[in-house]
């Protein structure tokens, strides 16, 4: 062997122990696990933003067995945050510092429509991060997507509801035994005023119902006061018109007044034909009542419900006929034109108030009772939260957020 | 009690009450196809009480054409419209009943340049109703129509480019008036709204109220 032969083999022989003694790059460390508070299908992948460079490609392979074969199930250079998604993973502050991807199928070779992932199947996961010299690759983990029965996310809004029905139950408990101090509402007060009214000048009163449908709390508050109404209508034998703009809702309000007529022992004061549809379009329905208003002239409108931009063309016609104009409405957008054409109005919760307190039975005014404790207790934990999240604190403002 | 007209009512309203209360915390698959079995279970409902409207609708108007009543003109315009608007419908540019809806054709064109024009000039009235009530509100010579008028002010000029060429703090105050009172008052309406949907809903759900029913006990 030459010296240059040598030297060559000396090289050579230096350069495999220095390959020898470099150390493999650290394997990535990944945590797999079912994604939480979902319908299934799906896995969550979770390692730590330092792990590899920023900018980093990564690329997640899936097999459904742990000898393969692996198939690619997703791929990204810009993963999501940890820190993004609290209604999975909380406010924790170590959250910041993991990516996230949710896995939901997986698109073996040859093949080009991608495959979900099923329910119950364990799958193996393997993290790919960088290229070339700078790939690190992670162990392989193994996991099974499932669907979740609760929404941890939704704990809060449980607790609270059950806490707020316990305080409405407790009162309705205690009103059967004594006497509630319940707040005066003015527009339910002056409800027999205008019934009185109306039997007075031998003149109709024209109950609307709101745009929505029986599925809505505000109109299944507005059917409940209609059953009032109309037992102090058949009580004082005075004409009830019921104007509906959903079938659903007028077949329920049909039932509503007959049952009432009969409760009253008044069957004869029952007609069908006034419990009526006066349109099925939000405008057609406006035009309707309008003409009724200034053809029929009653001698009140009752309003109840949900409404939208036909509250001002109903409540301004109906003032310009002199009739006494009670209105109650959830829809805030709406109030201020209530308030400014009718003569009463109820107003949010008052809607909902309303059948209680014009029953006067002891256990609905219990609940009555029990809302408004309800509010001041909320009233005290927005006074905290405010205290607090001006402090710095935000506990309380995460413990109440919505996820 | 009467077992059809009250007990069994009741037994399902209890029932559904607390399926619904308990689908909106679950994401199970099972929970979503339930709540789509009660969305088309109310479809099915809604469809056929939509002949119940019909007929309502057309009874109420033929008693108006049969006693001319007062307006009994317009009734009539009612009866010619939904007669031609069916025959459109039935006819379908030639396809018949039994096929899709055309999406062009005289019904199309009934219901884009009559029916949606005529909801567009409703809606267009509003204008002048709200300068009416406007007016009429503050005229009222009360310390909260004084508030309201000048917040309504500033929250019109605030609105609009001139408000802001008159001074640079018109369209501040109004964003201070919109999020802060504004924002407040809503809230406050939205807070007890929730807490008396909350209360109305388990009065039906555990029977205190009855009066959906008819009736509702003694007052």
């Amino acid at each position: 062997m030459t010296d240059f032969g040598k030297t060559l083999t000396l090289i050579a022989g230096l350069g495999l122990l220095a390959g020898a003694g470099a150390q493999e790059p650290a394997a990535l460390e990944i945590d797999l696990f079912d994604t939480p508070n979902d319908d299934g299908g799906s896995l969550t992948l979770t390692w730590r933003a330092d792990a590899s460079p920023a900018g980093s490609r990564y690329r997640v392979y899936l097999a459904e067995l742990p000898a393969g074969p692996f198939h690619v199930a997703a791929e990204t250079m810009a993963p999501g945050l940890m820190s993004d998604e609290p209604a999975l993973f909380g406010r924790d502050p170590a959250n910041a510092d993991r990516y996230v991807l949710h896995l939901t199928g997986y698109t073996p070779q040859g093949e080009e429509k991608p495959r979900a992932l099923e329910d119950g199947t364990t799958y193996q996961v393997r993290l790919v991060a960088g290229d070339g010299a700078a790939e690190r690759r992670s162990e392989v983990a193994a996991a099974a997507p499932a669907a979740n029965l609760f929404n941890t996310a939704k704990l809060n809004n449980l607790v609270l509801a059950v806490a707020l029905s316990v305080v409405i139950l407790l009162f309705i408990a205690v009103a059967r035994r004594r006497e509630l101090y319940i707040r005066r509402i003015g527009g339910l007060e002056a409800l027999d005023e205008a019934l009185g009214r109306a039997t007075e000048m031998g003149r109709s009163v024209l109950f609307v119902h709101g745009l929505k449908g029986m599925d809505q709390i505000p109109t299944i508050a507005a059917v409940n006061i209609l059953g009032r109404v109309a037992r102090r209508t058949a009580r004082l034998d005075a004409e009830l018109r019921v104007a509906n703009v959903d079938p659903v809702v007028m077949s329920v309000s049909q039932e509503v007044v007959k049952e009432a007529c009969l409760e009253e022992g008044r069957p004869d004061a029952y007609r069908p034909g006034d419990v009526f549809m006066a349109g099925t379009e939000q405008f057609s329905y406006a035009a309707a009542l309008e003409g009724i208003m200034v053809r029929d002239r009653p001698a009140a409108h009752i309003m109840m419900g949900y409404f939208y931009a036909e509250s001002l063309l109903l409540t301004e016609t109906g003032s310009t006929t002199g009739a006494i104009q009670i209105a109650g409405t959830d829809a805030y957008t709406q109030l201020p034109f209530f308030v400014t054409t009718c003569d009463y109005t109820l107003m949010g919760e008052e809607l909902y108030a309303a059948s209680a307190y014009l029953s006067k039975e002891p256990r609905l005014l219990g609940s009555l009772r029990g809302q408004d404790v309800g509010k001041a207790v909320l009233i005290l934990v927005l006074i905290a939260g405010t205290a607090l999240s001006t402090a710095g604190v935000d506990f309380l403002t995460h413990l109440s957020a919505s996820l | 009690m009467p077992f059809l007209t009250r007990t069994l009512p009741f037994a399902i309203c209890f029932l559904f009450g607390v399926a619904g209360f308990a689908i909106f915390y679950s994401p199970h698959p099972y929970a979503e196809e339930t709540t789509q079995a009660f969305a088309l279970w109310l479809r099915v409902v809604s469809a056929f009480a939509y002949f119940l409207g019909l007929y309502s609708l057309l009874n109420l108007h033929w008693s108006k054409i049969r006693l001319r009543q007062s307006g009994w003109a317009y009734s009539l315009i009612v009866y010619i419209s939904f007669g031609v608007m069916c025959l459109f419908v039935l006819y379908n540019e030639g396809h018949g009943p039994l096929q899709a809806q055309s999406k062009t054709g005289a019904y199309q064109w009934m219901f884009t340049h009559i029916h949606v024009a005529s909801s567009a000039t409703m809606f267009s009235t509003l204008a002048f109703f709200i300068s009416s009530a406007a007016y009429r509100t503050f005229r009222a010579r009360t310390s909260e129509a004084a508030i309201l008028l000048v917040s309504a002010v500033i929250v019109m000029l605030g609105r609009v480019p001139i408000g802001g060429y008159l001074s640079e703090t018109i369209p501040e105050a109004m964003q201070w008036l919109m999020t802060v009172p504004n924002m407040a008052a809503k809230r406050g309406i939205l807070l007890g709204v929730s807490l008396g949907a909350i209360a109305t809903s388990l009065r039906i759900i555990f029977g205190i109220e009855r009066s959906y029913l008819g009736g509702g006990g003694e007052e």
